[in-house]
């Protein structure tokens, strides 16, 4: 699958955009999208919510199972994105782009988030 | 013990077409092609095409197969006509379900028993021992059988542009030998979805023919290749139990409300007679728990092993089975229930999802029934 090289990667396979203006978007990996499968809730975090690098921060439901949605950045939500919780396929379609779940105005990011390379190696691809 | 899972005679298909693969019951099996979701919508307006090659066949053949198979499991098969089928179960002598089955009279002396994957080597164990006294030969048959499934209203029309057997005369839970494509298979008129549909019974070295001539004949007609993913969500929508989640060792057919299945009034006696009678008059004047539908008011998903509470927060049963329903657009879940919160509409039903006591309304099953 095709990593998008300007992102950054955590190993719960969240993907994380360029920071701009202190704030980053975050998603899931189209490899993370492909294992869950349909995708048919999603609860993201709300606007102004800490969210802590690592730490559960939401939900994700799909045909055969419900997985946590972690941040992979430390910081507060600037926002969700509502196509999404509205028709969560998107997060099958797009995971990296339309598919994006929430951003963050990122206080601490870890040190272990990998490049697309590294990220791809790691997913095993 | 790890061993690696088996393989089915479409094991090569499967990944030329992309599937997800996924162990079940000791077999890589087909997850899902590409969206589950849409494989399923697909069985409920056109068509689906499975490979079930993991279902364990067993055949008995001899003069009195029909009476040791009366005495094995708890229907009354020996009233089954040749060519008929029959949804039975084989239980412990305590009555507890060891399996469900599907059990083909193929002629007035050989039945085929069709038992989950998961249960094939004690179904075949407990047939064998349980066959001991009578003049039959008890056959594993599970390397003899691929088992190709075509499932939705398009089915008929897809099976019968490649056979000439006669499909208008094949009832539901009917099955006859024929000719499919060019190749022999027995033609069974059941499935696991809820729709119309068939089960080909045929050579393993006569699948890959098989899964190509339906896939063609199927192209105009919207089928797709399915999954177990979309297997398990069409079976909830349509009530059915699944042996480990509705049905256990635990429980008797009547605990599952399927004492129907059970026949006491056969000729002979049968294992599990004794503790079944027992079960019969328990659930007749003090049913324990129940087996519902639930519809949750939310979107999040009541899955196995969620604890079912009243509004008081009292535990009152257990989700057995939970998935997003394509068809309704909610989640669904099947659950066992005290009696006392099982009647339909009951209020005050909720199930903790992870913490949160989500509402859900207690509903008669099945959740959908296909328009004839």
């Amino acid at each position: 699958m095709n990593n998008p090289a300007q992102l950054r990667y955590s190993k719960e396979h969240e993907w994380l955009s360029a920071v701009e203006d202190g704030v980053a978007t975050i998603g899931i990996t189209e490899h993370a999208a492909h294992a869950l499968g349909d995708v048919v809730f999603v609860q993201l975090p709300e606007e102004g919510q800490e969210v802590t690098a690592g730490e559960s921060c939401g939900e994700l439901e799909s045909t055969k199972s419900v997985s946590d949605l972690y941040s992979p950045v430390s910081g507060t939500v600037t926002a969700f994105n509502q196509d999404v919780v509205d028709d969560p396929a998107l997060v099958n379609s797009a995971p990296f782009e339309a598919g994006w779940l929430f951003k963050v105005r990122v206080s601490a990011e870890p040190d272990d988030l990998l490049s697309a390379d590294d990220y791809t190696a790691f997913a095993g691809e | 013990m790890t061993t690696a899972p088996r393989r089915t005679a479409l094991d090569a298909v499967h990944r030329a077409l992309g599937a997800t693969m996924t162990d079940f019951a000791g077999w890589d099996m087909p997850l899902r092609y590409g969206s589950e979701r849409d494989e399923h919508v697909a069985v409920r307006t056109a068509a689906g095409l499975f490979d079930l090659s993991h279902m364990g066949e067993i055949t008995l053949t001899g003069p009195q197969a029909a009476e040791a198979l009366d005495f094995a499991l708890v229907g009354h098969l020996s009233a089954v006509k040749p060519g008929r089928a029959r949804y039975t179960m084989i239980c412990r002598e305590d009555g507890g379900i060891l399996d469900d089955l599907i059990v083909y009279r193929l002629a007035e002396q050989a039945f085929m028993v069709v038992a989950n994957a998961s249960n094939a080597q004690v179904v075949l164990d407990e047939l064998t021992a349980r066959a001991a006294g009578f003049d039959v030969t008890v056959r594993d048959d599970r390397d003899a059988y691929a088992l190709i499934a075509v499932q939705g209203p398009q089915a008929p029309a897809i099976l019968a542009a490649v056979t000439d057997a006669d499909l208008d005369g094949l009832k539901y839970y009917a099955g006859l030998p024929g000719t499919v494509a060019g190749v022999p298979a027995m033609i069974a008129r059941t499935g696991y979805t809820g729709e119309d549909g068939f089960e080909l019974f045929a050579a393993p070295a006569d699948a890959e023919a098989l899964w190509t001539a339906l896939t063609d004949a199927g192209r105009e007609r919207g089928l797709v290749p399915c999954g177990l993913s979309c297997r398990d969500t069409l079976r909830l929508e349509a009530g059915m139990p699944l042996y480990g989640h509705e049905l256990t060792t635990a429980l008797t057919p009547f605990d599952a409300g399927l004492g129907r299945v059970v026949k006491f009034d056969k000729p002979g006696d049968f294992t599990g007679r004794a503790a079944l009678e027992a079960a019969a008059r328990k659930a007749a004047a003090n049913p324990p728990r129940v087996l519902v539908g639930l519809v949750a008011a939310g979107r999040r998903v009541p899955r196995a092993g969620y604890p079912v509470v009243d509004a008081a927060g009292t535990v009152i049963g257990e989700v057995t089975s939970g998935a997003p329903s394509p068809t309704l657009g909610k989640p669904l879940a099947m659950a066992y229930l005290d009696a006392a919160h099982a009647e339909p509409g009951t209020g005050g039903v909720a199930v903790d999802i992870r913490g949160a006591h989500e509402a859900h309304e207690v509903v008669a099953l099945p959740f959908y029934r296909r328009a004839r």
